[in-house]
């Protein structure tokens, strides 16, 4: 055995060096030139910052678009989603209250024009997107609160939307934070 | 079609594309030859020398299993007191605690075995400094120690009549220093381009746009998502893991960490091909594992873009489809896709939360560890297929009435046994684990552990049974991913599922190890018209049928009380 032990022991000090010194430093080293200087790229608005650009970040006022249910709200110093089962009554109780909610404050909406991801919880919960179905099924109450028309609000959505990956690969989206930032400075 | 579809159809194309040139790579690597990496001669060289290692010493195949076993045990030890006392450690700026002793085994086990379950949430449960020199680092040796071992059998295989697998020590090397560590450079640096944190700094405290104050955690993730993906380990960074926007920040980064963590497992294939001089084996275990991925795959997407039944009758729209656990910007499409590549192949890491999955799809994740063997973690994923297929060279000399042969050396009782050893003994340890859960929770819901058998569900009925059958058929599969919602972290789980995984990595190693040493020591046969080929068209679909038997005998009657009473009952 003991002609094992050695060389395993040796081994192992230098890949521990290798794999978990070198590697990573070198990564660190070369992220400084990425946006961000990698430690997470964030938004600055006139000035001040408001959050990272990848996170997504909880919006409560009806004024602004507001991102899917989060299990965490939007914790993003311990991110999960709600694992909760497809078939599991207490989970279709909550959508269900949720689905009331939002037509609550967004009269003249009707139920089936609401998409599932605006009553079902992200994976991470901290999706910092939405499908541009679910921003638009919005505007209507952003419209009357903001005395904005409807169709500015929705050139609004478009112009944020951003496509598929290369225009061929996934799904279309729309960053909840860069929109509100750009429905702030509506004038 | 749709931008979802073609985006997993050109994902999976361009990792076969990209993996056949890499497996013709690796075939060179350890064939001698000359290859782009060999300025890392010096490098491996020192190594070698500081370790007092002979990289030219031969080894049968006891020798080649304590070198691997040896080095594997001292890692445990290792991890475990890192992670038993990192808060006494520096690197630690989010002030972590220190992991209890059941939690410590629990990951230390997990890691090294290149499983990854992880009972801890990354944000809170580990310091910057294991997350380096445990989780980082197990993840490369571990992932190296499949492709070694992998490595070894094919060199019992290569010649007409050896004892000799090789060198543990100068494979397990070459594998880091020539295949994981320049592919994770590749994948860590696109990660960190987009926007993946790879800095020193802590916990960043913010405020959002409507006025809030909130913490963001961050550090030097990138390296190891990349090693998580390449290795085919799996283990986040983050709690959310490849869920979370910083580990996994757009579409086209989650193409690439699809890709990295199916290259290696199907390069390992065509390696094979190259390595043996035998391709048309090679494209039949390409074939039949492809014809079993799809099988997985395409009612999985079916599934999670039609949506959920059940919010169906709530009245709402789906027109994305199944949305609960799953991020937008990748969709119910590229979501099913990974949550069937992470399974078949057992990476373990998630882009959607399983756990919120529709019910078959559920069970195709677990179909999916369960076999074990469609593509497969890495170097380990052949291992498994070939002990189907040596259980079906069995079974078609008994049928067609030949003495069985694979590869030019008869296979006989002792081989079979082997076989067959390791196959039942997989099934045993999943239903066995399962078994004493669901008795806890049944009989025992007041147990005063960490978590009582009575809070571990995270989900009702069906669903609730399911939590614990896929968390140990992801231990058994040393795949790591799990329906997240089940309280384990108390010493049940963490005991339970670290024994079931240490033994569900070494015998599936050690067993095709021993089998090819046994069979390599044998006379070499040569082939004649009489010979069983083991690269025919027939023999694939024998060994197809083979895998769906062994597993359908097993694992159905637990389906049966898990998603499939679920998806009937919704």
């Amino acid at each position: 055995m003991k002609k094992y032990i050695l060389p395993s022991l040796k081994l192992t000090i230098v890949m521990v060096l290798l794999l978990g010194v070198i590697y990573p430093i070198l990564i660190a080293a070369v992220g400084t030139m990425a946006p961000g200087g990698g430690k997470g790229e964030k938004v600055i608005v006139n000035g001040k910052e408001v959050g990272y650009a990848l996170v997504g970040q909880k919006f409560t006022d009806d004024k602004y678009f507001q991102g899917r249910p989060s299990a965490v709200d939007y914790n993003a110093a311990g991110s999960a989603g709600s694992n909760k089962g497809p078939s599991n009554p207490d989970y279709l109780t909550t959508v269900q209250e949720r689905i009331d909610t939002f037509l609550v404050h967004n009269p003249g909406v009707k139920k089936e024009q609401l998409p599932a991801e605006l009553v079902t919880a992200s994976g991470s919960g901290l999706d910092p997107d939405l499908s541009p179905t679910a921003a638009k099924v919005q505007v209507k109450r952003i419209a009357v609160l903001r005395h904005i028309e409807e169709s500015t609000l929705i050139a609004l959505v478009d112009k944020q939307t951003e496509g598929p990956f290369l225009g061929l690969f996934g799904p279309a989206k729309v960053n909840v934070l860069k929109l509100n930032i750009a429905l702030d400075q509506l004038k | 079609m749709n931008t979802e579809l073609t985006g997993v159809v050109v994902t999976f194309l361009l990792t076969v594309l990209l993996a056949f040139p890499l497996g013709r790579y690796i075939a060179k690597v350890f064939r001698g030859d000359r290859t782009i990496t060999d300025f890392m001669n010096p490098v491996e060289k020192f190594i070698f020398r500081f370790s007092g290692i002979d990289p030219a010493k031969k080894m049968n195949w006891k020798e080649f299993l304590k070198a691997m076993l040896t080095i594997n045990m001292l890692w445990f030890v290792y991890a475990f007191f890192l992670l038993l006392f990192q808060d006494k450690l520096p690197l630690n700026p989010d002030g972590n605690p220190g992991q209890t002793p059941d939690l410590a085994f629990n990951t230390a086990i997990s890691f090294l075995v290149n499983c990854d379950l992880q009972h801890y949430s990354g944000e809170s449960g580990v310091t910057y400094l294991t997350q380096l020199l445990v989780m980082n680092f197990l993840m490369f040796v571990s992932a190296a120690t499949g492709i070694a071992a992998l490595v070894g059998v094919l060199n019992g295989l290569r010649e007409k009549t050896t004892n000799n697998l090789g060198n543990f020590w100068s494979i397990f090397t070459k594998t880091v220093t020539r295949i994981l560590l320049p592919l994770c450079i590749v994948v860590a640096l696109i990660l960190v381009f987009n926007g993946t944190p790879a800095s020193f700094d802590g916990k960043d405290t913010t405020t959002t746009l409507q006025g809030d104050t909130i913490q963001v955690s961050r550090g030097p993730a990138a390296g190891m998502i990349a090693i998580k993906h390449i290795g085919t380990n799996g283990g986040g960074w983050f709690g959310a893991n490849s869920a979370h926007p910083l580990e996994n920040p757009n579409y086209f980064t989650n193409m690439v960490e699809l890709i990295a963590q199916m290259i290696i497992p199907i390069a390992m294939i065509f390696a094979l091909g190259f390595y043996l001089n035998r391709k048309k084996l090679a494209y039949v275990i390409f074939g039949v594992m492809t014809v079993g991925m799809l099988l997985l795959l395409i009612p999985t997407i079916h599934w999670e873009t039609a949506g959920s039944p059940a919010i169906e009758k709530l009245g709402v729209a789906q027109p994305m489809g199944a949305m609960e656990g799953k991020e937008v910007r990748f969709g119910p499409a590229s979501s099913g896709y990974w949550s069937i590549v992470t399974t078949i192949i057992s990476t373990g890491s998630v882009n959607s939360m399983h756990d919120s999955s529709m019910p078959l799809s559920g069970m195709m994740q677990m179909l999916g560890m369960m076999i074990n063997a469609f593509y497969g973690g890495c170097g380990v994923g052949i291992l498994n297929y070939l002990v189907y297929i040596i259980i079906a060279v069995f079974i078609a000399g008994l049928m067609v009435g030949r003495t069985p042969e694979f590869m030019g050396h008869k296979v006989e009782a002792r081989e079979v046994k082997i076989a067959a050893i390791v196959t039942l003994f997989s099934a045993f340890l999943l239903k066995a684990g399962v078994a004493l859960a669901a008795y806890f929770v049944a009989h025992h819901p007041e147990m005063a552990w960490a978590v009582k058998p009575s809070a571990w569900l995270n989900n009702p009925g069906y669903h609730g049974f399911s939590e614990m059958l896929y968390e140990f058929t992801s231990a058994n599969a040393n795949n790591g991913s799990g329906f997240e919602g089940l309280g384990d972290n108390n010493i049940f789980w963490n005991v339970s599922t670290g024994i079931v995984l240490i033994l569900s990595r070494f015998i599936p190693i050690i067993g095709p190890v021993a089998i090819v040493g046994l069979l390599a020591n044998k006379k070499f046969i040569p082939e004649s018209p009489g010979t069983l080929r083991t690269d025919s068209m027939t023999f694939g679909m024998m060994t197809f049928a083979v895998i769906i038997i062994i597993n359908a005998l097993s694992f159905f009657p637990a389906l049966t009380l898990g998603p499939l009473a679920e998806y009937f009952s919704m």
